[in-house]
């Protein structure tokens, strides 16, 4: 009989610690639509900047009503409070979500891999549907700082209608820079909408594409994101320029607990973000 | 100043076709002026016309009684409008407004069927470009259908 192999105390204690949540409080909380808010967070006990990449998330515990996996829609350069966009859909993000100013919630993080922004010169062509343009903001406000130096950058952006977009007046910021071209559509309007109504994967013919110095970051659900997909590479995007949001049944965060293997990957550990190429063959399968 | 010939291989559904059809097409065509409000065409109608987008923009609604029309589709320069042409006395499914100032090419349909059954290999031409058109709006209204960021939906 073999004697089943103890941790080793360090592992142990390292395990332990990875799953300790940080306190920090909630210093506004903006309602962006009917569902989504936008909570600023300052910590209790390490007050000061959050360091983080573009497309990372942290683990938002609302104690006693559970925790979820939250991407960070703050400006990673900024030194101000750590910023996350949620939507409420369960027990867990309607109690984040109804959070008032002074409330402590639970913070594990930074975790995850982040969205090729330090491409350089290369064009940025960034697709959002929906609260998908929250992961990406980080990588926007990245984009927009690399100067004139940089390539250019494209965002196109979907939502149901036009009252469930997010960050409307920084949308209308971004649409009178020059260094940005912003294209919005939603799913259905009434006749005072006077912008585009479609699906977003339709504005990818309506944007200039050099396929061999382009690089696409998508993320919404991953329905959108398949038609995306399908069109970029109707355009002659190759796949390896492709870098896609997945964001399955994260539980722990750090690769451990395994509810959000696929195959090889785990979702928490080498995503959320991931090169398309890597991921393709888990698109359109319901399970692994 | 260019003439309906001369416009037409700037809409992508008459990329490529051959000179001598286009000319034929553009028998069919004129142009038109729509203000920001004014329907290019009404649900309900009878759909003699068939619209390729210059310049502007064209919002496609449908009528919901007791509320406002929904927007379902927003149409931009190079893209088309309406296939009920191809059969006679169809009526419009939805209508057409403008939503900006909106200058387009209105085709007679009555003419272009016309044209299409006098030369088999325009017809045929034509009728697999409108085909690429709506299976690629069928497939958009799939997508809408799905409700992709409805509540409940992951994101």
């Amino acid at each position: 009989m073999v004697a089943a192999r103890q941790p080793e105390p360090a592992a142990a204690a390292g395990a332990a610690e990875a799953m300790l949540p940080r306190r920090f409080r909630v210093l506004a909380n903006r309602q962006e639509n009917e569902d989504t808010f936008t909570l600023e967070l300052e910590g209790v006990d390490e007050p000061g900047p959050f360091g983080f990449e573009p497309g990372q998330f942290n683990m938002l515990y609302a104690f006693g009503a559970g925790e979820v996996p939250i991407s960070i829609s703050g400006d990673p350069a900024a030194p101000g409070p750590l910023v996350h966009t949620v939507r409420a859909v369960g027990a867990a993000t309607r109690a984040i979500c109804a959070a008032r100013p002074g409330e402590v919630l639970g913070v594990r993080g930074p975790y995850g891999s982040s969205w090729p922004v330090a491409g350089g010169s290369l064009d940025a062509l960034v697709v959002a549907g929906g609260v998908g343009l929250a992961p990406l903001r980080p990588a926007l406000y990245s984009l927009l700082a690399r100067g004139p130096e940089g390539g250019r950058l494209m965002l196109l952006y979907g939502g149901r209608s036009p009252d469930q977009l997010l960050f409307g007046a920084e949308l209308e910021r971004w649409r009178q820079r020059e260094d940005i071209d912003l294209q919005v559509t939603v799913d259905a309007a009434g006749p005072g909408w006077t912008g585009a109504v479609g699906v977003v994967p339709a504005l990818v013919d309506r944007v200039e594409i050099d396929p061999a110095r382009t690089v696409a970051l998508v993320c919404g659900p991953e329905v959108m994101i398949g038609f995306t997909v399908a069109a970029l590479a109707e355009r002659g995007l190759p796949p390896g320029a492709i870098h896609v949001s997945m964001e399955r049944n994260m539980k722990c965060a750090v690769g451990r607990c395994g509810h959000c293997q696929l195959g090889p990957e785990f979702v928490c550990r080498d995503g959320a973000v991931f090169p398309y190429e890597r991921v393709r063959r888990l698109f359109g399968l319901r399970e692994v | 100043m260019k003439t309906i010939a001369d416009l037409l291989p700037e809409i992508p559904l008459f990329e490529g076709l051959a000179a001598e059809h286009l000319e034929l097409l553009a028998g069919c065509g004129h142009n038109v002026v729509a203000e920001p409000g004014e329907y290019l065409f009404r649900e309900g109608r009878t759909a003699n016309d068939f619209f390729a987008l210059r310049h502007g923009a064209v919002g496609i609604e449908i009528s919901v009684p007791a509320r406002e029309p929904i927007v379902v589709q927003t149409l931009h320069p190079g893209d088309v409008a309406g296939w009920s042409w191809i059969f006679p006395a169809q009526p419009w499914s939805f209508s057409g407004r403008a939503v900006e100032r909106t200058r387009a090419i209105s085709f007679d349909g009555a003419c272009l069927r016309g044209k299409c059954e006098e030369d088999h290999e325009l017809g045929y031409e034509l009728m697999r470009r409108v085909a690429i058109v709506m299976a690629e709006r069928l497939r958009f209204t799939r997508m809408q259908l799905l409700d992709v960021y409805g509540r409940g939906a992951a994101a």
